[in-house]
């Protein structure tokens, strides 16, 4: 239950690597630290980019009760900032450093009834959510939505287990998830657990605020790394210190200024806290905002952003941004 | 069921015992939890209770979310909020932020941890382990407390002890005929009998004291029933421990020779002494108890009159109680050594013992 955000760190080795949907691998590690890891959490890991330590968090799928062994599963995403790269190179093992579990996304015993949404790779936050509601004998629902069955992780073992209590939604079969439809069926009493992609859960959140459900009853965790178009290359600069840099697609805003030499505060670097806010003074393009800080109508006013998570595109057309040969977005800020 | 009888052993004598979280304990008195959060610290974890406008008891982490500023010095907000006394942050009952007055949206993150609340026998119960296991049905049963055919009131002390001190205190009464000389003690305890029983549920040890001069505090509870009554009495002890902390003493005396050990205690009084310890750090405890009578109902006088009677009689432990602490820490290099009369306490270390073995966390025990 607690929010455990102290960092302890440890080695793990890792004994074993399955692929458990397209382009998701399921990896089993073994702890020198163990502690026990509650539904929700998430650990910490160091992995290398460009041969460079790098720090990326991954939901914990499974655990064994005393956390000696943790279970993660890996989705290598096609914009990947190299940490899935690096991830997927893991054979049994081979060593890693990694956090005992960190809790933000704690599951509270005691509601009276439960939705738990998963969005594609999200289903590993939120399928020991599941194991425990099922031993609990309390009164839940899995919802999980992907675009194809191949790359639904699990999903076969999660309805062989909670039965009729999974509510499957595949995209290319025509069988999309309608959210007003999700959200009109809770109650006040409902608490709704979330992890998927930044649409999904935008869509959730408007529609649970507008049938007037209590906003603190739902619960969602953001990596950051999810956005509402592809990442493209755009460029940034800081006029005031004369600073103008590129940041690729596989690199955030605020880590290609740390790497041009600007020193820039942050805290979270994943859109929740807002240490990493900069002033926005001029933009050729539109802001992909891929934050939970801001509101709707400050993302609208584009006169501040998120630079750990958010990123700058060429047009909010999403086929017309992927056109080749389009010039890249750019965008003037100061920093504080 | 072990190979190393030996650590077994030490271990059960620990002289600072540590406490299972996966465990309810007695947070505070009904009372005590009202619309003004309270302050306190179970199990090493420090908490804020409060009730909802609805009543309902909360207990959650007493520290904010942001900087860690105690909830407790905040102020309570809405139907079931409390808001930081700090920067202003409110939560709910559960622990979930409700509002952030420094920017428009809530932050996901911002929660504090909320911890399983009972209200039972008059006491607010919290579990600050795993709150997957807190079955409500494992609250000790202290019905007495509240069972209309029992009348009587209770304190809490604070004492400067770890609380098996406490525990090892009541499953021994010998203790009484040399702490308590002038009140419940009496030459016939230390030479009675005495038989221990144990079972899943718990530990029950029962001494019979057969026709013997009533020690001060009886004689009194007699004549309250029987004016003027004179005479020797069977008195009986029979102490029930149940997991992790609560032990109920069934106590009384009746004419002798009027059947009370086979069960004929209508020419008697009964009393149950009610005490519930909660661990608070390694080396205070929060020793919550009452005495509970089963005659004169009514009377107001009688509850007001023992309740302060058995006040000063306790003060005369928590006087021992501390000084014991303070021996241990003196001499570290010491070990306990245990007798006859410990067989009551020595089950009590073995419950306690395996419930941390279950948790993982029996080799912290200090």
């Amino acid at each position: 239950m607690a929010a455990t955000n102290s960092e302890v760190w440890q080695r793990g080795s890792v004994v074993a690597v399955t692929t458990v949907a397209d382009g998701i691998r399921r990896i089993e590690i073994e702890t020198s630290l163990p502690a026990r890891a509650d539904a929700g959490s998430h650990i910490d890991v160091t992995v290398l980019v460009d041969g460079q330590p790098e720090k990326r968090s991954y939901s914990i799928v499974d655990a064994s009760p005393d956390g000696r062994y943790l279970t993660i599963s890996v989705f290598r995403t096609p914009a990947s900032r190299g940490g899935s790269v690096y991830m997927h190179t893991l054979a049994p093992g081979d060593e890693l450093e990694l956090t005992q579990p960190l809790q933000n996304f704690p599951l509270r015993i005691g509601a009276e009834t439960y939705v738990l949404l998963a969005g594609g790779i999200g289903i590993t936050a939120i399928k020991h959510m599941a194991a425990d509601l099922r031993v609990l004998k309390a009164d839940y629902r899995l919802v999980y939505v992907g675009r194809t069955r191949s790359a639904m992780a699990y999903l076969d073992e999660l309805v062989a287990l909670h039965g009729d209590r999974v509510q499957v939604h595949v995209d290319d079969e025509g069988t999309s998830l309608e959210v007003e439809q999700l959200v009109a069926a809770t109650t006040d009493d409902t608490e709704l657990y979330m992890c998927g992609p930044i649409r999904l859960m935008d869509a959730v959140r408007r529609s649970w605020a507008a049938a007037g459900r209590v906003v603190p009853n739902l619960r969602y965790e953001t990596f950051g790394n999810s956005g509402w178009f592809e990442s493209q290359e755009f460029t940034v600069a800081i006029p005031r210190l004369d600073v103008e840099v590129v940041v690729p697609t596989g690199q955030s805003m605020l880590e290609a200024l740390e790497a041009a030499g600007v020193d820039m505060m942050f805290d979270c670097r994943k859109g929740e806290c807002g240490l990493c806010e900069v002033r926005i003074l001029a933009l050729d393009g539109v802001i992909d905002h891929r934050d939970v800080f801001y509101s709707r109508r400050q993302q609208n006013a584009a006169t501040k952003m998120c630079c750990c998570v958010s990123r700058a595109v060429t047009s909010t057309d999403a086929a017309a941004a992927t056109v080749a040969g389009s010039r890249p977005a750019r965008v003037a800020i100061d920093v504080s | 069921m072990t190979t190393t009888p030996t650590v077994r052993t030490s271990s059960t004598t620990a002289k600072t015992m540590n406490f299972p979280l996966n465990a309810w304990y007695a947070a505070a008195w009904d009372r005590e939890v009202t619309r003004k959060p309270l302050a306190v610290r179970v199990a090493d974890t420090p908490l804020v209770l409060y009730r909802t406008e609805d009543g309902k008891p909360v207990a959650l982490a007493d520290a904010c979310w942001h900087r860690l500023a105690p909830l407790s010095m905040g102020v309570l907000i809405g139907k079931d909020g409390i808001r930081c006394p700090y920067h202003g942050i409110v939560y709910n009952s559960a622990g979930r932020c409700v509002a952030m007055p420094a920017q428009e949206v809530l932050n996901p993150s911002a929660t504090v941890p909320s911890y399983p609340v009972v209200e039972r026998h008059r006491f607010i119960w919290v579990w600050v382990g795993d709150p997957r296991k807190a079955d409500r049905e494992t609250i000790p049963d202290m019905h007495q407390m509240h069972d209309p055919a029992w009348a009587g009131d209770g304190e809490t002390i604070n004492l400067e002890c770890n609380y098996q001190l406490v525990l090892d205190n009541l499953m021994d009464l010998t203790h009484e005929e040399f702490l308590h000389t002038s009140s419940i003690g009496g030459d016939d305890i230390s030479s009675s009998e005495f038989v221990v029983t144990h079972d899943e549920d718990g530990v029950t040890l029962t001494r019979w004291m057969i026709d013997i001069p009533p020690v001060p505090f009886m004689k009194a509870q007699m004549r309250n029933q029987y004016p003027g009554f004179e005479g020797n009495v069977d008195r009986w002890q029979i102490i029930h421990y149940q997991f992790p902390s609560t032990i109920c003493i069934d106590v009384g005396v009746a004419k002798t020779g009027t059947g009370a050990p086979e069960g004929d205690r209508s020419q008697g009084i009964n009393g149950y002494v009610m005490n519930t310890i909660t661990p608070v750090t390694a080396s205070t405890a929060n020793y919550h108890w009452a005495w509970m009578r089963n005659y004169a109902l009514d009377s107001q006088l009688l509850t007001t009159q023992i309740r302060d009677g058995i006040r000063n009689v306790f003060t005369e432990d928590t006087g021992m109680l501390q000084a014991q602490q303070k021996a241990i820490e003196a001499n570290p290099e010491y070990e306990f050594y245990n007798l006859n009369i410990d067989a009551g306490g020595m089950w009590i270390r073995r419950f306690i013992e395996r419930a941390l073995e279950a948790e993982g966390r029996l080799k912290t025990a200090g």
